[in-house]
């Protein structure tokens, strides 16, 4: 889960690492208190997860609460490359003597953490990755043992910070880690890591994504959640715990198991070219054992999406075997009744699938077509949808 | 032969007590697999019945093994205690770690892999379906009855592609087939089965299944360009899949232009290894190749 801007800035404030003073607002009149509080030039930010909102207008220096209030009215509503702005941070400004990069991040590649940091911040990692290499710092760092003060150290030399602002980065590097390690974070990033003309240094913005899997042990973290930004059906689909992406296709989607999901998702879109580009209208992956009710769910899910013309359901009968997958399908039809209005192609493979077709066969329901190949369902189900 | 797994391994299951273990349990079992024991510390000296096969409880891995010589442990423990479950399993010297559990955090499993390093343990997973060398040995939910033993190699990052792909090439069988799981941050790797597979004469030629995320493929197809002469067929999930998204597998995400299926089809190809449109293909592709 990514973080907007203001979240990521206070786990980071909260876990004592130097930040501004500043608020969210999801008002013009918010923006404007917040503004007075700090009785300071502020600087006005789109909260949006997506890069370049400076260049698309989603950043703005106010000098006044009056000036606030309107930067935020221009602010708040402004789509920046899809991503509509619901809320903006009111920050206090600041004059920048340098600006650097530190995060932390998962490697997968190496399967540890890495530390990256350069004294050349205000640009994009990327960016800097490319134009200055040798610019950039990259230490590995053992999982079993972390960063202490003496590994932040060593970062902090690798990077080659100037002396002036060492120690402070040091105390920062490992507050960070503090930051990554228990908050179960995959990526803590600071960017700029700003020195003010005073010499303080600081956290100006930071983007955080925290591990999904992790929450259980940080039931906080569920109200970092963006819901008002979530697809209406995913976030159906997420209350009935069942693992949906909305896509921007026709063809619904109904399978088991992630890798098989993505890769009928693939066949559809290929199937689909020979007629007039139609596409897979979502992921949604029902696990091994595909109930009635979990078919049910899903098949519910996907009827309701009023893009979807076909629905292809593509289930490889393993631990849960065919003829139960053809039951939850005949049951989940039932429990519809008249919402199951779209037309149904289904194959089965895999254990007792003889019996899945039999089962199929009996129902005879009007809506339900069995083909026996993938490449083939998926290919009627793209005609169907054409 | 086979890899990491065969007749004679002894498997213990930690969390045999729990409902996944228990109903994995007993289909490892029927599937002939040699399960010597279960693990769980609140019910050490117990003993479970399975159709009439009685498995004894341990309180720990170092002990099952001691009683038992277990050489292996499939472990289906909860997320919350995985790690620890690992960690025991490394500290007490298995051979073979298989991690089943769905939805561990990657800093605990990113934890337990480096503790695993310089260790004896190889540890598959986690959120893996396991591996079976069929007609041997089954250590995980890999259903046993989709195909028989055989002369192709077979390794994936899902399960029911894994499946998918052992049933259309069913009647010309597998020698192992593996499933190493759709995390971000995985113990057994393309790499390590493509190095297992190319090493044992009975795996006459080797079906690799990738999907979107990280750069594992991208690395296994710079490890067959330099070292496998077996011949390799490949396929690769997700080229519809947006980006940013994550696709039912923790891992199974594109992360800007990083991560893609076509840069990892495209790896592969110019690996020499012949690349399959859909699952259905790919198999053809394999035919081609072993004949059958």
């Amino acid at each position: 889960m990514d973080l907007f801007e203001y979240q990521a800035r206070d786990l980071l404030a909260s876990h004592g690492v130097p930040v501004l003073p500043g608020g969210v607002a999801v008002t013009p009149e918010q923006a404007e208190a917040i503004a007075r509080e700090i009785a300071a030039p502020v600087v006005v930010k789109a909260q949006v997860k997506v890069g370049g909102r400076g260049k698309a207008g989603g950043v703005k220096l106010a000098d006044s609460p009056e000036e606030a209030k309107a930067r935020a009215q221009d602010i708040l509503g402004l789509d920046i490359k899809g991503h509509v702005t619901h809320k903006v941070m009111v920050a206090q400004a600041s004059d920048i003597a340098a600006e650097y990069y530190f995060s932390y991040l998962l490697d997968r590649s190496n399967r540890t953490f890495l530390a990256m940091a350069s004294v050349e911040g205000g640009m994009e990692i990327e960016e800097i990755a490319v134009t200055k290499p040798e610019a950039l710092a990259r230490i590995p760092i053992d999982a079993t043992t972390g960063v202490d003060e003496a590994k932040a150290t060593e970062i902090v030399d690798a990077a080659n910070f100037p002396a002036d602002v060492r120690d402070q980065v040091i105390a920062i590097a490992v507050q960070l880690w503090e930051v990554f390690a228990q908050e179960d974070a995959t990526l803590v990033e600071i960017n700029p890591l700003a020195k003010a003309p005073d010499g303080t240094v600081l956290a100006l913005d930071a983007k955080v994504t925290l591990d999904e899997n992790a929450g259980f042990r940080h039931p906080e973290h569920a109200a970092l959640e963006d819901a008002a930004s979530a697809d209406p059906l995913e976030a159906r689909a997420k209350e009935k715990n069942l693992n949906y992406v909305k896509l921007e296709g026709e063809v619904g989607i109904i399978g088991n198991g992630a890798g098989l999901v993505m890769s009928t998702l693939d066949v559809v879109a290929y199937a689909g070219e020979e007629f007039g580009g139609v596409k897979p209208a979502n992921f949604l992956d029902i696990g091994g054992g595909a109930s009635a009710e979990v078919m049910a769910n899903g098949l519910e899910i996907i009827l309701s999406d009023p893009a979807v013309k076909s629905v292809f359901v593509n289930v490889f009968g393993g631990i849960t075997a065919c003829d139960a997958v053809a039951n939850g399908i005949v049951s989940a039809l039932g429990i519809l009744g008249d919402e199951a209005t779209k037309p149904l192609v289904v194959r089965l493979d895999g254990n007792n699938v003889d019996e899945g077709h039999r089962i199929l066969a009996e129902a005879n329901h009007p809506l339900v077509t069995v083909v026996d190949t993938m490449d083939g369902a998926a290919r009627r189900a793209a005609e169907l949808a054409a | 032969m086979s890899i990491f797994l065969n007749e004679n391994s002894k498997v213990i299951v930690q969390g045999m007590t729990g409902s996944e273990g228990s109903k994995h349990t007993q289909r490892m079992l029927a599937s002939g697999t040699a399960i010597v024991g279960g693990v769980n510390p609140r019910k050490a000296g117990t003993t479970v019945d399975f159709d009439g096969a009685s498995v004894p409880v341990f309180g720990g891995v170092a002990e099952a093994m001691k009683e038992t010589g277990a050489d292996v442990s499939v472990i289906f423990v909860p997320p919350p205690f995985a790690k620890a479950a690992v960690i025991e399993a490394v500290d007490a010297g298995i051979g073979l770690a298989v991690v089943i559990t769905e939805g561990i955090p990657v800093h605990d499993s990113t934890y337990f892999w480096a503790h695993a390093q310089g260790s004896s343990t190889r540890i598959i997973g986690p959120n893996c379906p396991g591996l079976i060398s069929p007609g041997r040995s089954n250590a995980g939910i890999i259903p046993a009855n989709i195909t028989q033993e055989g002369r192709i190699g077979l390794v994936s990052k899902s399960g029911t592609l894994t499946y998918q792909m052992m049933y259309e090439l069913r009647d010309i069988g597998f020698s192992t087939a593996i499933g190493i799981g759709g995390d971000p941050v995985i113990g057994t790797t393309h790499i390590d089965a493509l190095q297992a597979f190319q090493e044992d004469p009975e795996t006459e030629a080797i079906v690799m299944i990738g999907e979107i995320g990280g750069d594992a493929e991208e690395r296994a197809a710079d490890y067959i360009k330099a070292n496998v002469t077996k011949p390799v067929v490949g396929y690769v999930a997700g080229f519809t899949a947006p980006e940013g998204k994550t696709m039912g597998h923790a891992g199974a995400i594109v992360s800007g232009s990083a991560g893609t299926a076509q840069a990892k089809k495209e790896a592969l190809e110019a690996a020499g290894v012949r690349v399959g449109k859909t699952p259905s293909e790919t198999a053809r592709l394999m035919r081609e190749i072993v004949g059958g």
